[in-house]
């Protein structure tokens, strides 16, 4: 009985973990699709050019990957921006027939920036052994009578915590900084926003570079306990938008639960069906949004709020 | 000479191509790009008239690969019935996709068809009792020439053509357009988007299944990395078309001749060739800046260029 418990706690916990992470991922994937509506399909491949800046930085200098979370995201962001701003804003100017080229332009950077780092740094897999790394705490040392025995991965807690401190910076940016409002402000009524004098194509830029930055931030979170290889990318983005679909179409709350959600329901997955379906897992959780939830987790806290 | 004897001209070509003894590299070359241009034909029914942009097409291409390669492997029938067995599997595939993604608007579908695709490939990684797994399904081919695999993927890429040809004159295909145009004027007009939305899909899905089985039979062998893969079959899918043309009929035949033979070419240089995916990339993207309706829809674009370039 305790022992199943253990287990189910265990799981909940690294799920929750794993989740703080993912959050940030969709953030800056939703805050994208809020500003621009479109669906940025290389925002993983992003991450995965961040996470192989922070592995050079530790290799060749010895930076510390927590350490570079103050040297990658202002990289990204300036990436970020250029992506927006040479390539992507062409596109919305060109006339064509359908709607979505901003999207395959989106898969067409992530082809090159995967297949680029496949060329230069090879498809092995990588990580970065610090010296933290195996470091676990227990409950039963803080709690000596504590009937239930769980371990926190050092690593794990550490980036959680640095996600959740990330997460409040930019819901502060979002909320009290005139260019937060700002970009707020474009997310929900583009023509109303050109109309009070914001600078539309800027927000835009910036936008892409705030998001670009926030995966960049996710990734450095994500090195020390995961390991890196070129393909990798692809996995993230579906991960970023099962998570921005889950949680609603560029509600950043929305983002957040549904990061923690997704944690929670692969880790499930994972013990009670098999590691191998893990990613299935995802897809299921998908579906069933789609199905009984098109709206996400933002429709219902905004049904919440109006049957006030 | 009338223009109207043009398409048999060029059919009777087609036809006769096989036997002025080309080295069997060249025919290979001509099966894929015909087969390529079924495929691109099928995605432009859904993508290009209808509008709705899908990144899963591997989904049906790999589903139609597997009903002919396992009816081989299990039960030794013969791969080309695939073609029979795979139309009600991925029919029924794409019916409950449609009546569940297309009745949203916004990103869902492409979303979704993104989704769809990957799961496929990891249930058909994780099932190994019944597709082996990443071993992939090996069959024996029914020819050793090539000869017999040309006539068979150009009359369907012959077939595909005259129906798309045929829909798109007909009531369907003016519902399609309109959906594309303006979906809510559409509604409006009595149209039922999302059944409308939903036949395109299954019939793009079933013509691409039959690639998919056709796949099967001539390469003899599959695994669930190459015929679910996204960027090597879905994204091909969608660049056939859109460097070709968008929305035009013989836009998939141009970018499926113009795909293959850069395919080829890039892989056969030796240092570039493991980069061809960042330059099918950057082709990407440059189509998409500059010729946004592919070389066959922005022929007078390209026209006026030249023309503002030769005189002076």
């Amino acid at each position: 009985m305790w022992v199943q418990a253990e287990v189910f706690l265990q799981t909940l916990v690294s799920g929750l973990l794993l989740g703080g992470l993912y959050a940030l991922i969709g953030i800056g994937m939703t805050l994208i699709l809020g500003v621009m509506k479109i669906i940025n399909l290389t925002h993983g491949q992003l991450m995965m050019v961040a996470m192989y800046l922070a592995f050079w930085l530790f290799t060749l200098f010895g930076i510390d990957p927590y350490l570079s979370l103050l040297i990658v995201p202002p990289l990204m962001f300036a990436f970020g921006m250029g992506i927006q701003k040479f390539l992507v804003n062409p596109v919305l100017r060109v006339e064509s027939i359908l709607p979505h080229n901003q999207v395959i332009l989106t898969v067409g950077i992530g082809m090159v920036l995967q297949n680029l780092a496949t060329l230069f740094f090879t498809s092995d897999y990588r990580s970065i052994p610090v010296g933290y790394a195996s470091t676990v705490w227990y409950l039963t040392d803080l709690w000596r009578d504590s009937p239930v025995e769980l371990s926190f991965s050092l690593p794990w807690v550490v980036s959680f915590m640095l996600a959740v401190v990330i997460t409040l910076m930019l819901w502060f940016f979002l909320a009290k900084t005139d260019t937060g409002k700002s970009i707020r402000a474009t997310a929900q009524d583009r023509d109303a926003a050109m109309l009070m004098g914001v600078h539309v194509g800027w927000m835009r830029v910036i936008t892409f570079g705030l998001g670009s930055a926030l995966v960049a931030a996710a990734g450095c979170l994500f090195i020390p306990i995961y390991y890196l290889f070129p393909a990798l990318g692809s996995q993230f983005t579906l991960i970023a938008f099962v998570i921005t679909i889950l949680g609603g179409l560029g509600s950043t709350i929305g983002a957040i639960l549904g990061g923690l959600l997704l944690g929670v329901f692969e880790s499930m997955t994972a013990t009670y069906v098999g590691m191998g379906w893990a990613p299935a897992g995802r897809f299921v959780v998908f579906v069933a949004a789609l199905v009984f939830l098109p709206g996400g987790v933002a429709s219902l806290l905004k049904r919440r709020k109006l049957g006030k | 000479m009338n223009k109207k004897y043009i398409p048999f001209i060029l059919i009777g070509a087609l036809l006769v191509l096989p036997q002025l003894g080309l080295s069997s590299y060249v025919l290979h070359i001509l099966i894929l790009a015909l087969m390529w241009a079924t495929a691109g034909m099928a995605w432009n029914l859904l993508g290009g008239y209808c509008g709705q942009v899908s990144f899963g097409h591997a989904a049906f291409f790999g589903m139609g690969a597997y009903c002919a390669g396992l009816l081989a492997h299990h039960y030794d029938i013969t791969p080309w019935l695939g073609f029979l067995v795979s139309v009600p599997v991925v029919a029924a595939l794409a019916l409950v996709m449609g009546f569940i993604v297309l009745r949203l608007r916004g990103p869902y579908f492409v979303l979704a068809t993104l989704a769809i695709g990957e799961l496929l490939r990891i249930i058909a990684e994780n099932l190994v009792d019944l597709t082996q797994g990443n071993l992939g399904v090996l069959i024996r081919r029914t020819w050793v020439d090539k000869d017999p695999y040309y006539y068979v993927i150009l009359a369907l890429a012959l077939g595909t053509y005259f129906l798309i040809q045929r829909i798109m004159a007909s009531r369907w295909g003016y519902y399609f357009v309109a959906i594309r145009e303006d979906q809510d004027a559409a509604e409006s007009l009595g149209i039922n988007t999302t059944l409308y939305k939903t036949i395109a899909l299954a019939i793009s899905a079933v013509i691409t299944g039959f690639t998919g089985a056709f796949y099967m039979n001539y390469m003899g062998y599959i695994d669930p990395q190459i015929v679910f893969s996204l960027g090597d079959i879905s994204i091909v899918m969608i660049m056939v078309v859109m460097v070709g043309g968008v929305a035009t009929p013989l836009g998939p035949w141009v970018g499926a001749v113009i795909m293959v033979i850069l395919a080829e070419w890039i892989r056969s240089l030796p240092v570039i060739g493991t980069g061809y995916q960042t330059l099918f990339g950057i082709l990407l993207i440059v189509i998409i800046i500059f010729l946004p309706n592919g070389l066959v829809g922005d022929l007078p674009k390209i026209k006026r260029f030249f023309k503002k370039e030769v005189p002076a």
